[in-house]
């Protein structure tokens, strides 16, 4: 029993995949408080899907690199984020609408680009994760991504919350609010690229959301969403890959379940802000 | 008119004016406001009053820097209003407030030091001090710690004040201040805004309810897309002014409150 559990830890491609699931999952957690408290979650998503053409085109154009992808990835989100706004305020269409033809669009195209150019085999690994193949050069990546981003994040926590919970009263306190949310837009694209090789950009939103949204059922202070979701995040991701071997199943999608069990059971048991709790307590006040 | 010293005023020799000279809005194609003049000093109580869509609230973003001007300036102690300033605050309606957002009642008082503490620098003993009699100016000592969420309508327009105590402006835009509040909680707050007035404090609030003006308001603007009349609450806000504010009906465009 004792060995079945410790034998993933003996090869060292593991232990590296646990350690990338511990940092990927600890700075999408943190991210996550901003994207429940913006209440975004649609826009990110649709963000996360503009990844794969970026993907595409960039391994199309230069091959795989440590760096490729990631740029590729950047690029297209920015330009098809930057691009609905354009839209939207050159037509009488809303930013959503925008957004959804030109990610669906954009996705399409990656699709058909990446069969085109023989990496079939590897689209499932971008559309779902694929934690075992992470590189020591991928770590790294990922790795000066997490410390941008918490760094970034963290510098801005007291204009970014303020422009969160009241823009324009913010905006007549001197915050930069408009500048505030392209910047953190920005940051949580990058946050996203970051989880691609953990849960692939069709999942990438699950860990880009749910670990803050599970905290926020059970706490009221801002400081525990975002630290709370941060150590929520890294330790239920670890604990899914691991799970992964031991019961031999795929890891990005055990991640995102292994989650979503999480705040399921935050949704039903919350002393505060669950149904349950809830239902009692209307049942006492009737 | 005499003006008399003001606490809140008193480090500056000269008395506070806010002038609106002949200012225009525009959204988009809409014509928002136009023609409006007006000037209010320290210690005044101004109530706007018009219809749904009359521009009340525009002209108070205005006035706060949140929209452009197209036409005309805004003049605060001689100078144009930036986009934003120390001493101007702004209280958003109520009902545009994200009231379920993680923040104790501390936490968004201590807002209103953001333009002393900046974006990093941590909180000063001048600025908790500011905060701490902000809050018990409000009578909210014993809510500090309180989740915003679990306050009643007059406390959470008490802690919007607070913000803008700790913030030390000295003028304060209200949108519909007393709407959605009950008769205990109205009573409360006029007499709060009473108050802020005579400190010296200059309180412009945008105002539906026609009956009690006379009871909270030294001044009144009369508005329906441009200005009808502005003046003392005595002289200007008569029948006669008042029919002719809210039967020009509402020109055009879609409806803001």
């Amino acid at each position: 029993m004792i060995d079945w559990l410790l034998e993933p830890f003996q090869h060292p491609f593991n232990q590296r995949a646990v350690l990338a699931a511990l940092l990927i999952g600890f700075t999408n957690g943190y991210a996550s408080a901003f994207v429940v408290l913006r209440k975004s979650a649609l826009k990110v998503g649709s963000l996360s899907h503009a990844l794969l053409p970026g993907i595409a085109v960039a391994i199309a154009v230069v091959g795989l690199h440590d760096w490729s992808a990631f740029l590729g990835s950047l690029f297209a989100a920015l330009l098809i984020g930057l691009g609905s706004l354009a839209v939207s305020r050159g037509s009488r269409l809303d930013q959503d609408s925008a957004l959804a033809i030109l990610y669906t669009a954009a996705f399409s195209g990656g699709i058909i680009l990446l069969r085109r150019i023989g990496v079939t085999q590897e689209m499932e690994d971008w559309l779902f994760g694929n934690i075992m193949g992470l590189r020591d050069g991928d770590l790294w990546t990922n790795f000066w991504i997490s410390i941008t981003a918490l760094g970034t994040l963290t510098a801005l926590h007291r204009p970014l919350l303020m422009t969160l919970f009241d823009a324009e009263v913010a905006a007549t306190l001197g915050v930069p609010v408009r500048a505030l949310n392209y910047l953190l837009m920005a940051v949580l694209i990058v946050v996203l690229i970051s989880s691609l090789q953990a849960v692939g950009c069709m999942l990438a939103i699950g860990l880009l959301v749910t670990p803050a949204a599970t905290v926020y059922l059970l706490t009221d202070s801002t400081n525990a969403l975002f630290w709370g979701g941060a150590v929520l995040g890294g330790i239920a991701s670890a604990l899914a890959v691991l799970i992964g071997w031991w019961i031999n199943i795929e890891q990005g999608p055990a991640i995102v379940l292994v989650l979503g069990l999480l705040f399921l059971a935050a949704f039903l048991f919350s002393p505060q802000y669950g149904l349950i709790a809830k239902s009692r307590h209307s049942r006492a006040a009737q | 008119m005499t003006h008399p010293a003001h606490e809140s005023c008193d480090h500056c020799g000269h008395h506070h004016e806010l002038r609106v000279e002949d200012l225009q809005v525009r959204y988009r194609e809409v014509e928002a406001l136009r023609g409006v003049n007006m000037s209010a000093s320290c210690g005044s109580c101004v109530a706007l009053i018009g219809p749904n869509g009359a521009g009340k609230s525009t002209l108070l973003k205005a006035i706060a820097g949140l929209l452009p001007v197209s036409g005309g300036r805004i003049l605060w102690r001689g100078t144009k209003v930036a986009k934003w300033s120390r001493e101007i605050a702004y209280l958003p309606q109520r009902e545009n407030v994200d009231w379920h957002f993680p923040i104790t009642v501390r936490g968004v008082v201590r807002m209103g030091r953001y333009p002393q503490s900046g974006w990093w620098r941590p909180f000063s003993v001048d600025d908790e001090n500011a905060i701490q009699r902000a809050i018990e100016w409000m009578d909210l000592a014993d809510l500090g710690d309180r989740q915003i969420s679990a306050l009643s309508g007059g406390q959470q327009q008490r802690v919007f004040l607070a913000r803008a105590l700790a913030q030390e402006a000295h003028v304060l835009l209200l949108d519909e201040p007393f709407t959605g509040l009950d008769r205990t909680s109205k009573n409360a707050l006029a007499k709060t805004l009473r108050k802020l007035t005579e400190e010296g404090r200059l309180v412009i609030a945008s105002h539906h309810d026609l009956d009690t003006v006379r009871d909270i308001y030294d001044e009144v603007l009369l508005l329906n897309r441009k200005p009808l009349a502005f003046g003392p609450v005595a002289e200007v806000f008569t029948g006669e002014q008042i029919e002719k504010t809210f039967a020009a009906g509402v020109a055009g465009g879609k409806e803001r409150a």
